[in-house]
């Protein structure tokens, strides 16, 4: 090959080679690289928003799943508590009831028995008095007439109802 | 069709690749025979270059450099765009056009510029006086006989397809750049194509070799070179005006671009690296020894740089131009189909390793460099 000048084809590649570099790096490589570089940190951060968006969902989704597993749950306990309140009410008032009865037949009964008892102390009373007062008028009758005092002793008795 | 397209396609491809050798291979034929009876009268001056088709000297001039730009022959005259010569000469500095030398090659046309007689020889200029004592030997390598010519620094055809080439990718990447103002959705257009080469350069030359947190630096320069060698590459493989010059095969010009690498090699070097080079962890007494081999490692790096792209660029353009001339040795028209289908499988390889040696320019400077840059917490 020839083998021209050497100094033109250094002296040339060395002097466009220089204002080459410095021409492309401030008006192509700067805005180039910049902009690739911009676009790649904007690509990434919409993709770990988009990710951590989808996750946020997903923990929407399982909190929402989870509450609604709460209230469910809470529900069926308030439905059972409220039937255990129910049937225990029953059971007591059932109980209540028997027992108020049996206590009021008992005071039932034990006033009857108090009554029946004083009406019979009076009864006897009575009967004593009476008792006492024939006596009384049978011994006047007896020691005034003989005959008398029978027939009065009888009349009495005839006149005398037991009860 | 019972047959497939394709050896149609085929032949038609050989066609047509043939198609120019048969308008130019007649009148080489005829003037063979012109040279063999030597017949005198029936020669031209033109004829003088086609009595004997020397391959190496069509060759050589193809690959090589010159102070003007040859764009092609029309009936025996050659069309040629003359570039500047300029001279840093005794006398100081002179400007004028290559067309003052007529095409002349052989030192016998003398130009006088201001007062100085100027010849040249194998496209390089020498001083008239001067030429005339030098040897047969001493002009071939005239290139180097600093003392019998001016110094040189024309406009020569690899410097003007340089220019181009600049021209061409600084348009290029000021529309990509403009592009981004525009438009910050995804890249569109010209940019859609430049940006994975540039992507490429980043993540697969820069990134890995220099290192995460320092390629950044480095990156206009690693872009710059691996699309000047490449646009360079390219350019020497369109086969016509105003492109076709050999530049990225041109030892100068690889030799420039290798010692920009060295020098940001060096100057990006480190504490380890130069340590490594002149404190090498050796014993003291192999110093002697270590530190000229180091230093001779730092320069071969760079120097196969140099080779490398300067001789895969040559060897391939050797190749289409032998290729070519083929059918000038062969002296028949029909080598052409083949010689043609050769040359375009040729091309075709070349254009890969046109990027492919762009690439590894730009892999190995970017490996040089993170080497220099690396902090090793070695032993």
């Amino acid at each position: 090959m020839n083998f021209t000048a050497p100094e033109s084809l250094i002296f040339w590649t060395s002097i466009i080679f220089f204002v080459f570099f410095l021409l492309m790096r401030k008006f192509a490589w700067k805005p180039i690289l910049g902009a690739v570089k911009g676009r790649e940190e904007s690509i990434n951060n919409a993709l770990a928003s988009a990710e951590s968006a989808r996750r946020e969902i997903q923990n929407l989704t399982a909190d929402n799943e989870r509450i609604l597993q709460e209230a469910r749950m809470e529900r069926d306990s308030l439905l059972k508590e409220a039937r255990d309140m129910r049937e225990k009410m029953i059971a007591d008032s059932k109980a209540d009831a028997q027992a108020e009865g049996a206590r009021m037949i008992a005071q039932a009964k034990t006033a009857i028995e108090s009554e029946k008892n004083a009406a019979m102390a009076e009864l006897k009373s009575h009967v004593s008095t009476l008792s006492l007062s024939i006596a009384e008028k049978l011994l006047k009758e007896e020691l005034s007439n003989k005959e008398a005092q029978t027939k009065l002793v009888e009349k009495m008795l005839g006149a005398v109802k037991l009860n | 069709m019972v047959f497939s397209n394709k050896p149609v396609r085929f032949l038609l491809v050989a066609l047509l690749a043939s198609i120019p050798y048969f308008g130019f291979a007649n009148p080489v034929i005829d003037s063979i025979p012109v040279v063999n009876e030597a017949v005198a009268e029936h020669a031209v001056p033109v004829a003088h270059e086609e009595k004997e088709f020397n391959a190496t000297d069509l060759i050589n001039s193809h690959i090589g450099d010159s102070h003007e730009f040859h764009i092609a022959d029309w009936g025996g005259h050659p069309i040629t765009f003359y570039l500047p010569v300029i001279l840093w000469t005794d006398n100081g500095l002179e400007i004028f056009s290559s067309e003052k030398f007529h095409h002349d090659n052989s030192g016998e046309h003398v130009v006088s510029v201001n007062g100085q007689n100027l010849v040249r020889f194998n496209e390089v200029i020498f001083y008239a006086d001067k030429f005339e004592n030098l040897t047969e030997d001493q002009r071939k390598n005239g290139a180097f006989e600093f003392d019998t010519r001016p110094l040189n620094f024309s406009i020569t055809k690899h410097v003007f397809s340089m220019f181009i080439s600049v021209i061409i990718l600084f348009l290029l990447f000021l529309a990509v750049a403009r592009s981004y103002n525009n438009n910050k959705m995804a890249p569109k257009g010209i940019a859609g194509f430049m940006e994975p080469l540039v992507i490429f350069v980043r993540d697969d030359i820069a990134r890995p070799n220099i290192g995460e947190k320092k390629y950044a630096k480095y990156m206009p320069y690693l872009l710059t070179i691996f699309f000047f060698i490449w646009i360079n590459n390219l350019i020497g493989l369109i086969p016509f005006f105003p492109f076709s010059s050999n530049l990225t095969g041109n030892i100068y010009f690889t030799f420039v671009l290798a010692f920009i690498t060295f020098i940001v090699t060096s100057f990006s070097g480190n504490k380890d690296y130069w340590g490594h080079i002149f404190t090498p962890p050796v014993p003291k007494a192999l110093y002697p020894i270590m530190i000229p081999v180091e230093i001779i490692g730092i320069l071969t790096k760079p120097f196969a740089l140099m080779i490398r792209l300067f001789a895969n660029i040559t060897a391939g353009h050797i190749i289409i131009l032998s290729l070519v001339s083929l059918i000038f040795i062969f002296e028949t028209a029909w080598v052409s189909p083949i010689s043609g289908a050769f040359v375009l499988f040729m091309s075709v390889l070349e254009m890969l390793v046109a990027a492919l040696q762009a690439y590894v320019f730009t892999l190995l400077s970017a490996l040089f460099i993170g080497q220099a840059v690396a902090e090793h917490d070695h032993h």
